[in-house]
């Protein structure tokens, strides 16, 4: 498979999961996995562009397919405007479930670089922080948004 | 947890997947609600037979007719399809409320009507809108309607030899309005309870509850009542009567009334 359009390689056991694989596998380790039953959304990734839970799925079914992780975001050294507007508005304490938001949002942000505060807190409910708290969250994003919006 | 053990069956086509469910399968279709149940080893398979590979069940047809839909369209597809919304716009509603976004991108339709959770969104709503499942099996074809489909929590008509390949709904009447209602302590959580109604021109009236017992309930005394006139509170205190418990008899009134008057409007 590719991730971050890189080639990775491997021979998995038909019951090892995406995420493990990503982690163990590819050695990518940005990629958290939480509750591996699809709640926490801490390992989301995007397979082919949408965003998915990594934890749900088998390494094996990833075969041939395109793969982002949180890796993948910051290109020629420069953070992705998601990531600078965490950084910015202190919108992770511990990180944990940090790559997962970022990999729901970057996804959420371009299908629809419009999307109003509303739309945003929806898209959010799909990813768990149990520190921070959401406030400082869903400001970044909105500042990513604003940025994102600008800058094209 | 990791899921045990398991032999790992990959068919290119549903001719090639009949055989196979013959042994003690577990059809993995977009693997939201199965692979936590492997994940957390409440299901044991000897063998899961993964039908991702079936591009000939990955569609939405509408030619003027009923809708058909291949059982392995992503959640996300019929969200996003223009015709459903315009035609259909019940399943359009019902499909945004499931999962989340991440859910929808793998989570199929037909998975989430062979899972047959009780308080999932689009068995209701198909149930609302008098659907029909077609399935196959290497001893024939055979259609099921959405009402006969159910027949307790996570248990269907499917016979474990019986893939589910279509889901086909009627096409609706001109000026037949949607409303859809669910409660749910956090957003895209598992609903606590819900209502689905179709209420059209002439008479047409289609009322199906979930998280209301251990199948989604569809009340012909309410649709009848709607039918003939009564009211959006009258009709949902006949489709929720049967019940049970005080609490969720009152939250699915509420609910069903919701979704009527939404549907009216």
């Amino acid at each position: 498979m590719e991730i971050n359009g890189r080639p990775y390689e491997g021979d998995v056991e038909p019951r090892t999961l995406l995420s493990d694989f990503i982690r163990h596998g590819a050695g990518l380790t940005g990629t958290k996995v939480g509750c591996e039953q699809g709640v926490c959304g801490a390992c989301t990734v995007q397979l082919d562009g949408e965003p998915v839970r990594s934890c749900l799925m088998l390494a094996i079914q990833a075969n041939g397919r395109s793969l982002r992780t949180v890796e993948g975001l910051a290109a020629d050294g420069e953070l992705h405007p998601l990531q600078r507007a965490f950084h910015e508005a202190h919108a992770l304490q511990c990180g944990f479930c940090t790559p997962g938001f970022l990999m729901s949002m970057e996804a959420v942000l371009r299908a629809d670089p419009d999307a109003g505060e509303a739309e945003l807190r929806e898209a959010l409910a799909g990813n768990l922080c149990r520190c921070t708290g959401y406030l400082g969250i869903v400001e970044a994003v909105q500042h990513a948004a604003r940025e994102m919006r600008e800058g094209s | 947890m990791k899921p045990a053990p398991f032999d790992y069956r990959a068919p290119a086509s549903v001719e090639e997947t009949l055989p196979l469910l013959e042994l003690d399968t577990a059809v993995l279709a977009g693997g939201q609600s199965l692979v936590p149940l492997l994940n957390l080893r409440l299901a044991r398979p000897e063998v899961v037979v993964d039908i991702n590979g079936l591009a000939e069940l990955d569609y939405l047809r509408a030619d003027g007719g009923p809708l058909r839909i291949g059982a392995m369209t992503r959640q996300v597809t019929l969200e996003r399809s223009e015709p459903v919304r315009r035609g259909w716009p019940l399943l359009h509603k019902a499909v945004r409320l499931v999962g989340h976004r991440q859910i929808r991108s793998r989570g199929t339709v037909g998975g989430s009507v062979a899972h047959a959770d009780p308080a999932a969104e689009l068995p209701a709503a198909l149930l609302a809108l008098d659907a029909t499942l077609h399935m196959r099996s290497t001893g024939g074809a055979r259609r099921v309607a959405a009402s006969e489909f159910f027949l307790g929590p996570l248990y269907t008509a499917r016979e474990p030899d019986e893939l589910l390949v279509e889901i086909e709904v009627p096409g609706q009447p001109d000026g037949a309005g949607a409303g859809f209602a669910e409660y749910a302590r956090t957003h895209g959580d598992f609903a606590t309870a819900g209502a689905a109604a179709v209420v059209g021109p002439g008479g047409h009236a289609g009322i199906a509850l979930f998280g209301a017992g251990p199948v989604p309930v569809r009340s012909e005394a309410a649709d009848q009542a709607l039918a003939s006139g009564a009211g959006a509170r009258e009709a949902a205190e006949l489709a929720a009567r049967e019940v049970e418990g005080e609490h969720r008899r009152a939250l699915c009134t509420e609910l069903a009334r919701r979704a009527i008057e939404e549907a009216m409007a």
